[in-house]
């Protein structure tokens, strides 16, 4: 049998039971656009989430106090790790391919100006800063390149803070009081927004070795580095690494390359996405079991027909290619009208609710419709199998 | 060029035994017009059957065209079928969501045959037997006779050396069914061997040899010059 007939002979079947068919095909085609819905969230939600985390640069490593031998917090400042310091800082920034870098030191405290006080994240950091994670000064200017150990008293304000305490006025040339301090300040942030709740705007930077000193810290909470894109993190890794042990005399620091932090947490988003496939790919499993309801029934209905075909010549094969066909053919027709569905749906749904992020990979959608056809596969053989082991003389005898 | 020799065919009905067919012998030559009468469960059908390797004897040998086909596996047998064997039935069996052009053609698609040479045979087979203006024509659409007609034009698509019509007028009236086995009887002329299942002695009686079957076994044969 050529294969254009095996079409035309199937496709035949289909159509002489449209509704039947359309039926038994909404089932896989109700089950594909669950899939390709719930994963084209989850794979939208993948994308945004690492777009948040890659807006501050993806070329970045971060070295932190403390070396963590297996998951976990590391031991920071206890025992006898060696903290790092705004020395470590720069000497870091003297290596080969290094672009920016930048100290540390984060904590909270109240900020007091015009008689206001607002309780805000004070961030301790260098002058490169802005270079390294993309962000940008409103008006006036990031501090100043001054020497990192005595820097001067300089404030830059985020933008919620200046809102705060400067509502309606320029904040350059005043002065804010932080934790008994004055500082000039210098500089308003553009707004940058929230990251995963995290209000970035609600903040200040001063130079690091004044924060450390306003949190009586002796040394910085982590480095920031960004290297040139010439380079692989993996060199940067083993440079940093030798720089640091050379100066600590042991290994008593952690460096995460961002690359490595996306690629973990990209590992993880893959884990929700699946899962969340896996849940709509049940309801594809009940289309499949309408499929074998719908061919078991063919198979009673056209008995005669069965028997007439191998009275014609046709061989246990054929009769068993001919209704395996017809159930592939529901459900990959089944699963086309769900992808469509499903990706009609989903930008609906983006249209609708723009914060929603949707986004349908290629490989999904052809892996959906391969999923489709197996599933028609695997319903449609007992049927076939039992439609092509007829005995001819019986299948006959029957209408 | 059909020669069975003591051919038997039992079924198990329950715990027992039934014998539909006893040690048949018999020889049947191209171009023989053979008729096969007899009362309900004498085994006619299950003769027909046999000889169209639908069915396999429990004993005996059956040789088609000189080889032994009654030890071939389903796919050899089926093979036979497609190239040898032509069907007519009393309920005529067309597929009733394919065009009457299709229904011819489904023993040509079914032995892949060329698409260009399959079309020329269904044209010339639907001429032939006054259905051209019915080739897009269901089953429902069509006359019984017309019905008939597709179904003894499917089973000549093939050029079958054996044509078995099983009771081919049996839901057919007088007219029409004589029609029908005008046409029938038209095979015998090229060399086709026509066996033809009946109840009706009339139709019976047309055939040149007229085998009585009676408890699985052919009591009698009638030899007669044939025609009406």
């Amino acid at each position: 049998m050529l294969l254009p007939d095996l079409i035309r002979l199937t496709t035949s079947s289909i159509l002489a039971y449209r509704m039947r068919s359309f039926l038994t095909g909404l089932g896989i085609a109700i089950g594909i656009t669950a899939v390709i819905l719930l994963t084209s969230i989850g794979e939208g939600l993948h994308q945004f989430v690492l777009a948040e985390f890659s807006q501050f640069g993806t070329n970045l490593i971060n070295i932190q106090p403390g070396k963590t031998q297996t998951h976990g917090a590391n031991v920071g400042m206890f025992g006898s790790v060696r903290p790092l310091s705004i020395e470590d800082a720069q000497a870091l920034r003297r290596l080969p391919n290094v672009e920016y870098v930048t100290p540390g030191v984060q904590g909270n405290a109240e900020v007091r100006a015009n008689g206001k006080t607002r309780r805000t994240m004070v961030s301790g950091v260098g002058h490169e800063m802005t270079d390294i994670f993309n962000m940008k000064v409103q008006t006036g200017s990031f501090l100043p390149d001054d020497d990192p150990t005595q820097a001067r008293a300089m404030v830059v304000l985020g933008a919620k803070v200046r809102q705060e305490l400067f509502a309606g006025q320029n904040p350059l040339g005043s002065y804010l009081r932080i934790g008994g301090q004055r500082y000039r300040v210098i500089g308003v942030m553009e707004p940058k927004g929230q990251v995963l709740g995290f209000d970035l705007d609600d903040a200040v930077y001063i130079p690091a070795a004044r924060a450390m000193e306003l949190f009586n810290r002796v040394g910085l909470i982590d480095i920031h580095l960004s290297y040139k894109a010439s380079t692989d993190s993996k060199s940067m890794v083993a440079a940093i690494t030798a720089l640091l042990k050379e100066r600590h005399g042991r290994e008593d620091f952690t460096i995460t390359p961002q690359e490595k932090a996306l690629e973990v947490l990209g590992s993880v988003l893959d884990v929700i996405t699946f899962a969340v496939g896996a849940l709509g790919g049940i309801s594809l499993l009940v289309g499949g079991v309408g499929i074998l309801t719908i061919m078991t029934m063919a198979v009673t209905e056209r008995t005669a027909e069965i028997g007439l075909l191998r009275a014609l010549g046709a061989r246990e094969r054929q009769v068993l290619t001919l209704f395996l066909g017809e159930a592939i053919l529901l459900s990959a027709l089944g699963g086309l009208a769900g992808l469509a569905l499903g990706v009609g749906i989903a930008q609906v749904l983006h249209l609708l609710f723009p914060a929603l992020p949707v986004h349908t990979p290629w490989l999904f959608a052809v892996l959906a419709e391969l999923s489709a056809i197996t599933i028609g596969l695997a319903a449609g053989v007992m049927p076939a199998r039992r439609a092509a082991r007829l005995d001819p003389v019986e299948a006959l005898r029957t209408e | 060029m059909i020669a069975l020799s003591q051919v038997s065919r039992s079924f198990t009905v329950g715990d027992q035994q039934v014998a539909a067919l006893r040690n048949i012998d018999l020889n049947i030559a191209a171009g023989d017009y053979v008729s096969i009468m007899g009362p309900s469960g004498s085994g006619k059908s299950t003769l027909l059957n046999l000889i169209g390797l639908l069915d396999r004897p429990s004993s005996g040998t059956y040789k088609l065209d000189g080889g032994n086909v009654t030890d071939l596996n389903d796919e050899q047998q089926a093979k036979v079928r497609s190239e040898k064997i032509g069907f007519v039935f009393q309920a005529f069996h067309l597929v009733p969501r394919l065009t009457a052009a299709m229904n011819i053609e489904l023993p040509l698609i079914l032995a892949g045959v060329a698409v260009a040479e399959r079309k020329a045979r269904v044209a010339q087979l639907l001429e032939n037997y006054g259905l051209a203006d019915r080739a897009d024509h269901r089953p429902d659409q069509l006359s019984g006779g017309q019905r008939q007609r597709v179904a003894i034009a499917r089973a000549t698509s093939m050029h079958p050396t054996v044509l078995l019509a099983d009771e081919p007028t049996g839901n057919l009236d007088q007219t029409t069914g004589k029609e029908v086995m005008n046409l029938l009887e038209q095979m015998v002329a090229q060399q086709v061997a026509l066996i033809v299942v009946t109840h009706d002695p009339v139709i019976g009686g047309r055939a040149t040899r007229q085998l009585h079957m009676v408890d699985g076994q052919i009591t009698s044969e009638n030899k007669s010059s044939g025609g009406t």
